[in-house]
Formats: structure tokens, sequence, C-alpha cells
């Protein structure tokens, strides 16, 4: 019975993180038709800030270092957009290869600057206690994970829905062009989401550290976990992202824990389930 | 002009283990495989419009089909060689059917989806691929018997599948078949409209494209006696992917010029310094922000532009 709540708990909480990365990647998508494939860097880049600056600095509050890193993602991610992507906004194939470019130098870099050892990032302190419930024990921080997935998603859903700037990137990703007609500034737009994508896997790393810590090969390893979550939710839609990412997290999860030398191949049944059935994916509204 | 040239380099190739040492003999069998490789990626990117960026899988799973039947079942080389290019184009058929679901950049996030998926398997599926420790014994064949354990005799033997490769995909792209394809690539519902069938076209070339991937692993295969899960990453499916666009997309010297370009820059680099993902990486924005057509198409622009001011 421990071993399917651990497991359980376990699931979500890689969901969580899948989702963390997922959104982003699929909100850029959906206004932006771009593949990011810079988003598992980002993701990475998230996690070896936390990690450095929690061994650099003792003592700092476990929380500031994740905006902090997130922020910092953000920036870098905004960076990026502006001075590359930008040139390139009527060649999308030409896109894809500079983020996966620019995605190999970010590893890269990473593997220079920190060297090829994991970097441990340290659960915060006050979550290291576990908690026990109807007789059970629950490892704290995991929980602490999913309830911030779940803070982070219902935020982006009152940022899209509700508030002013959602219904225009809402109108951006329905329709790009017409949008623009209209007069929303698109431009401004992409740069805003790609930021805040870029930003929530950005913190989303620092979140996942204490559980994944800091490596080289986390990208490559987070990566196809999102495109898959994104291929099975549908790309654009949050509600997609936030589905496909539960249910990738309980399938890999189980999978590696029940026949580990197929974790791997487990993940390719919903896939071509879903490929078959609904190429568009299960809540993806936009043809890709 | 253009014949005598290329009689010329088809003589240079031949003659190359004749006049260089065993260091240059190795790189251009490496070369060689390279370009079989981005060739086979060209037919799917250049003349078909479907970016795939995990084209590397069929060239790893040939490797491994072979490394893995005769190292661990004792099977002979040749029916090694067999059942891994049939297991490789069937893996191709299957894998085409689910990624020409979508087009675009659904089909990129398909093909790296599924190629990354592969590539975990070779990690952690250790039983069988052991692993990070990748699968080393593996022994050449011998054509004929005749012993290709020697650079040269191993070039020669690449040189000649080389050129059937070569020929085998330029026929396939000039021909009625590739100008259809090429129809799809550009107009895919007037294609439709005129009664051929866009996916019947893509899933052949996928199939197709598929195979000479296998064949280019094979080799790679018998070249390094050794296989690692990293010929299946997708560093390995990028550096197809920049030959093929470095030397120019949808032409048939443009991967054999850039393919070889990578390769050998990759070599050069990786005697100098250790950070060749980096190198790709920075090579990679700028071939796409600067040279988009790539390198053949660009020369060719240029030798045209130099031909019409001479009177």
């Amino acid at each position: 019975m421990q071993f399917w709540i651990i497991q359980s708990l376990n699931s979500l909480s890689l969901g969580a993180l899948l989702f963390l990365l997922a959104s982003g990647f699929s909100l850029i998508f959906g206004l932006m038709r771009l593949a990011n494939l810079t988003h598992g860097a980002f993701f990475m880049l998230g996690a070896y800030f936390g990690a450095i600056a929690l061994r650099t600095f003792e003592g700092l509050n476990f929380w500031v270092v994740a905006i902090g890193s997130g922020l910092l993602v953000a920036a870098l991610g905004g960076l990026f957009e502006r001075l590359v992507l930008r040139r390139l906004s009527t060649n999308p194939l030409g896109q894809v290869l500079v983020t996966l470019g620019m995605s190999l130098i970010i590893a890269d870099a990473c593997l220079i600057l920190w060297g090829g050892d994991p970097i441990p990032v340290p659960t915060p302190a006050n979550f290291q206690a576990p908690t026990r419930l109807f007789g059970f024990v629950f490892p704290t921080y995991r929980l602490v994970i999913v309830a911030c997935a779940l803070a982070v998603s219902f935020a982006l859903y009152l940022l899209l829905e509700r508030t002013r700037i959602g219904a225009m990137i809402r109108a951006g990703v329905d329709d790009r062009q017409m949008a623009r007609a209209v007069g929303i500034p698109v431009s401004k737009l992409f740069t805003a989401v790609f930021c805040l994508g870029a930003g929530i896997a950005g913190a989303g790393g620092v979140l996942g550290g204490p559980v994944l810590s800091a490596y080289p090969g986390l990208d490559a390893d987070m990566l196809p976990l999102a495109l898959i979550v994104v291929i099975l939710g549908g790309v654009g839609s949050l509600l997609g992202a936030f589905v496909g990412s539960f249910i990738i997290g309980f399938i890999y999860t189980f999978g590696a824990a029940l026949i580990p030398d197929l974790a791997y191949i487990i993940l390719f049944l919903p896939m071509i389930a879903v490929i078959a059935f609904r190429p568009r994916g299960l809540f993806g509204r936009l043809q890709t | 002009m253009k014949k005598l040239a290329l009689v010329l380099l088809a003589i240079g190739l031949i003659a190359l283990p004749l006049f260089s040492g065993d260091f240059y003999v190795n790189l251009s069998t490496q070369v060689l495989i390279a370009v079989i490789f981005a060739m086979s990626l060209n037919m799917l990117v250049g003349y078909g419009g479907m970016t795939s960026l995990g084209h590397a899988t069929y060239m790893g799973l040939a490797s491994y089909i072979v490394a893995i039947l005769t190292t661990q079942y004792g099977m002979g080389n040749g029916a090694a060689a067999l059942i891994s290019i049939v297991g490789t184009t069937i893996c191709a058929a299957l894998f085409g059917l689910l990624a020409l679901r979508a087009t675009g950049l659904g089909f990129l996030m398909i093909t790296l989806a599924m190629s990354q998926v592969l590539w975990g398997l070779a990690y952690r599926m250790t039983g069988v691929t052991n692993g990070d420790n990748g699968i080393s014994g593996i022994t050449r064949p011998l054509p004929f018997g005749i012993s290709l354990e020697g650079p040269a005799e191993f070039y020669w033997f690449t040189l000649i599948v080389s050129a059937f490769a070569f020929g085998a995909m330029a026929i396939f792209v000039m021909s009625a078949f590739g100008s259809s394809l090429k129809g799809v690539r550009d107009q895919p519902r007037r294609m439709a409209a005129l009664g051929f069938n866009p996916w019947m076209i893509r899933w052949i070339t996928f199939i197709y494209a598929g195979f000479w991937a296998g064949i280019a692993g094979l080799l790679y295969v018998y070249y390094h006696k050794y296989i690692h899960p990293t010929s299946l990453s997708i560093t390995n499916s990028a550096e197809g992917l920049l030959g093929v666009i470095a030397g120019g997309s949808g032409t048939l010297g443009g991967p054999v010029v850039g393919a070889a370009l990578v390769s050998l820059l990759k070599n050069y680099a990786s005697a100098y310094i250790e950070r060749w993902n980096m190198l790709l990486g920075i090579i990679f924005l700028l071939i796409v922000l600067f040279m988009p057509t790539g390198i053949v198409p660009g020369a060719r622009k240029l030798l045209g532009r130099f031909g019409r001011t001479q009177p």
C-alpha cells in the first residue's frame, strides 16, 4: 500500500514539474507557432541557477531563489526572442533550428561552467520532515511541488481567461492576423509570452531541484517528456498541458517503478493512441 | 568541363588510399558515411518538405540490431545485416505512419519525441543494449571473403556503397516520383486535386529515407566496431540536419558538401576543443541567420552572377 501511495505521489510531483515545462511550451507554440526546443534547456538553466545560488549563499530563502532564477531565465529568453527569433519571423523552420542550436549551446555552457557532476539542491528546511496522515508517511516536499503547480495553473487560467492581456493572447492564438488588424500589439505579446514561458520553466527547474538535482542532460531528459505531453494534450491548450502532464507523470513513474527497462516504450502507447485517433491532441484546437 | 571535373573527382576518391595516410583514409570513410546519412535526410527535408528531427533513429537502430544480433546471439554478419536493414525499414514504415498524421511543426515534434524515446530506451534497457557502456566486439563483414580490416579496404567498401547510395537517391529524386514529391512539398492540395495521393508519396519517401539511413548505420557500426546510445541522440540527428541545411537542402550536391564540411569540422574541432556541441549550436545559429539557403545554392548564385558579368 505504501508503495502505491508513494509512487502516486511521485507521479503527481513529476506531473506537476512537467506541467511547469509544458504549459509554457504550449503557450509559446499556440501564440507564436514556434516549437521552442530551448525549453528543456531553460528548465535546466533554472535548476543550475538555483543550485549555484543556494550553494554559494547559505541561508538564502529557497523561494526567493526560485523566483529570482525564473526572472533571470525569463530575461535571457526575452533577449533570445528579441535578438534572434524575431529576425526569423517569416521562417518557422529556421526558428526551430535556431532554438535547437541555442539548446545545444546552453547545455554545453552549463557543462563548461559547472562541470559534469550533479549539483544537489537542498530541500527547503520547513518541508524536510515527512508528513504523516492516516498512518501513512508522505514526503512533504513533493506535496509542495504539486501545490505550486496547481497555483501556477490557476494563475495562468486567471491570466488567460479573466484579464485583458489574456483576451489578447487568446485572440492572437486563434487568429494572429485578425488580432493584429484590430490593433492588438501581437509583437509585444510574443515577447511577453516567451518570457513568461521561459520564466515558468526556469522557476520549475529550481522547484524540481530537490527531487531531480541539476545535472548535465537534465534538458534532454525533460524535453521529450514535455513534447509528449504537448502532443498528447494538444498545442496551445492550458487544459491539455495540465491533463497531459499528469497522465505522463503517472505512466512514466509507474512504468519506471514496475518495468524499469521498458518505461520509455510505455510512453509510446498514449502517444500512438492520440496521434492515431486525434492528431490534434486531446484538447487541442489548432491543426499543426 | 563539368563531366571532366566529375571524372577527376571519382579518380581522386578511388586513388585516395594510394597517396594518403591511414588518418585521412579513415577520416574520408567517416565523411562518406555522414554523406549517405545526410542525403537520406535530404530526401525528407529538401525534396519532401518534411523536417525530421529524429532521423538518427534509423541509423542508430540499424547499428544496434547488428551489434545485438552478432555479439549476443552469435549470428553471422550477412544474416544480421539483412535483418537489421529489414527491421529498420519496417520501423521507418511504422514511425512514418505516426509522424505523417501531422505536417510541418507537428511532424517535427513527433519525430523528435519518438527518436528521444528510442534514445532513452537504449540507455535504460541495459539488459539488451548494455546501457551507457555501449556494445563492443562487433566484427566487420567479409564480402566475397575479402577482409575489410585495413583502413583502405574499408574505405573502398564504403566508397562503393556510397556510390550506389548516391545513384539510387539521385534516381529517386529525379524520377517522375521525385517530381511528384516536390509537387506535394510545394502544392499538396493541387497535387491531391490532380489525383495524386500526397500521404502515400510522403510515406514512401519516409520509408526510403529510413532505408538509406539504415545503410549508413550499418557502415557506421562496422567502422567503429562499437555502438553507444549517443548514436541515437538528438545531437546526431541535428548534425545530419545541419549538413543538409548548410550545404543546401533540396539539391543533390548540397548535403554532400554540407555533411562533408560538418564531419571534417567535427574531427578537426575535436582535436583542439572538447566542446563540439557548443560549436555545433553556434554554426546552426550562424547558418540559419546568415546563409539560410545553404552553401551550394549560394555558390551557384554567386557563380551565376559572376558568369553574367563576364561577356
